[in-house]
């Protein structure tokens, strides 16, 4: 079954245009990667997968519904979930808040104004449970923004994952994070539950081609290259493109 | 359970405290708690969910119109009179909201001052009405509908004090309650609580809604105390004083801009009594709050607290 399908979506900022007639299915399950140098359009295609901006034109259909004007708290409880580029936790919060408002976006009392939330210790069971499976057990007392910067990338993950996303995209998870950071957190990212769909923005060479089963390409708006990750291993346009002219030069002839 | 001895200790102050008070000082305790009510309306918008209003007197002028109207020139029953009052703070929040809440920060700061002079700008012009700037005197204190008169200030206090805390104890729950903790979330990232599937506007709104509300209720608990309403109630004045109120006792805690409201009103009373500059005194409290107890008198407290133990 298609989890997400994008058709001919086209995104302008005033006169710049940003995607340019981006088509692509996903299946479930699946894992895609979506590469790209800076300012190709990636993190828009994710803003206008999850709603927070209206495309000017195209349509995004999520599990077979259309979903290209829907608000994004209906896209979230359709199933979709996101991570940002740029770590937008809950500074002044504490861990288990911030793990707990997760957890009650995708619970049917997070608009019960006369009970206190104590009261709901299914609440608090599931975010001590992502707690602990996260290996922050004995964290959430600690306010978010002091959290070391890798751990609130971890966080950032758990929240995404604490409401049972059925597509997840996640916006560079390993953004400025040092190499054995990174590798944990691929380590994470690949034993996610098998009928979790992922779309990842990636740099990190390594992390996107362990990780993808296929990837596209996106160069200025437009979708370039797509295919599975051998193939996409191998097209020389990807080389020049995302590693650099130069760069693909110097491993032919270190390959030659 | 500290808290819980605490909680009761301080009620049990406040209602024995009428027999040790003249009663000047009594209608001024009773003016602090209907302040503090108005300021804790304030401060579950802009304390709890990050949106600032400069028109909340909108609301508080509104109850208070609502009932002296009612009182003077329909009818004098208590109960039809202050859910009138209430219905229809709740009625001008519930529209101000649909306008005001497009916007944020600065500019909803604006808007909600424009929506609130409009109101002020009524109140003003149409004598007929509202009898302009000489306002509306003579309102009686409740007596018709009830089991006892609340004319005498000592009836009225308590009628106050148990308003009071029923009111507390409601924002308690409220702010604790799921929906309080996505209005803290909204606050510190809103884009974030969309994707986790929170409708955010609806949050915002239902808060907007219930902060009139409870303004309006402190407006007619004012309306009765004073026995007189002009536009004054209306007036930015009004507003800036309840902004005041929750930056000083400490934006975003319950019980923070309660104390702000008591010791504003306080300070008032005082200052007043000798020189006629009350409002420059309360924009250097306002300076001097900002720049050394950012986060209010409570804030300030706890963090003292925290760095000694």
């Amino acid at each position: 079954m298609t989890a997400l399908s994008v058709d001919a979506l086209r995104h302008d900022f005033g006169g710049l245009r940003a995607l340019d007639g981006v088509s692509f299915d996903v299946a479930e399950g699946e894992r895609l990667v979506i590469l790209g140098p800076n300012g190709a359009g990636k993190t828009t295609l994710f803003n206008l997968v999850t709603g927070i901006y209206a495309p000017t034109a195209g349509r995004i259909t999520l599990f077979g519904r259309d979903v290209t004007r829907l608000a994004p708290h209906r896209r979230a409880r359709l199933g979709l979930g996101r991570t940002f580029q740029v770590t937008t936790l809950f500074p002044r919060l504490t861990v288990l808040e911030s793990v707990l408002l997760a957890v009650q976006g995708a619970d049917g009392a997070r608009f019960t104004l006369h009970r206190p939330v104590t009261r709901f210790p299914r609440l608090y069971a599931r975010a001590e449970q992502l707690l602990d499976e996260w290996s922050l057990t004995g964290r959430g007392e600690v306010p978010t923004r002091e959290l070391s910067y890798g751990e609130q990338r971890q966080l950032e993950l758990l929240l995404a994952l604490a409401a049972r996303p059925r597509v997840l995209l996640l916006d560079e998870p390993t953004a400025g994070l040092s190499p054995a950071e990174t590798a944990s957190v691929a380590a994470r990212i690949k034993r996610f539950p098998r009928d979790v769909t992922i779309l990842l923005i990636e740099h990190d060479m390594d992390v996107a081609l362990e990780l993808a089963e296929r990837l596209i390409v996106l160069h200025f708006g437009r979708v370039i290259a797509a295919g599975p990750r051998d193939e996409i291993k191998r097209d020389p346009r990807v080389a020049e493109i995302y590693l650099g002219v130069e760069e693909s030069a110097d491993s032919r002839t270190r390959d030659a | 359970m500290r808290r819980r001895v605490g909680v009761a200790a301080a009620a049990c102050v406040m209602a024995l405290v009428p027999f040790v008070l003249s009663s000047y000082q009594l209608g001024l305790l009773t003016k602090m708690l209907i302040f503090a009510l108005f300021a804790m309306s304030l401060d579950l918008i802009l304390g709890y969910g990050g949106l600032p209003s400069l028109g909340h007197a909108a609301y508080f002028g509104v109850g208070a119109y609502t009932v002296g109207l009612l009182a003077l020139r329909v009818i004098d029953n208590f109960w039809i009179d202050f859910g009138a009052g209430l219905l229809a703070a709740g009625v001008t929040s519930a529209l101000f909201g649909l306008l005001a809440l497009r916007a944020r920060g600065a500019y909803l700061l604006m808007i909600t001052l424009a929506l609130a002079q409009v109101l002020w700008g009524i109140a003003f012009g149409w004598r007929w009405l509202t009898g302009g700037d000489d306002g509306l005197p003579g309102v009686p204190r409740p007596a018709a509908g009830l089991p006892w008169s609340l004319a005498g200030g000592l009836s009225f206090y308590y009628f106050v004090l148990v308003v009071f805390i029923a009111v507390t104890a409601a924002l308690w729950i409220v702010v604790k309650s799921p929906f309080g903790m996505a209005l803290i979330g909204i606050r510190e990232s809103e884009r974030r609580m969309e994707v986790l599937g929170y409708d955010t506007w609806r949050y915002k709104y239902v808060a907007f809604v219930l902060a009139g509300i409870v303004a309006g209720l402190s407006g007619n608990l004012y309306v009765y105390y004073n026995g007189f309403v002009s536009p004054a109630y209306l007036s930015i004045v009004f507003s800036a004083m309840a902004l005041i109120m929750v930056i000083l006792g400490g934006a975003g805690t319950l019980l923070g801009p309660a104390l702000g409201g008591a010791i504003i009103v306080l300070l008032e009373n005082v200052i007043s009594s000798s020189t006629e500059r009350w409002l420059t005194v309360l924009g250097v409290i306002y300076v001097v709050v900002t720049l050394y107890a950012p986060d209010g008198i409570l804030g300030f407290a706890r963090r003292r607290g925290a760095r000694s133990a």
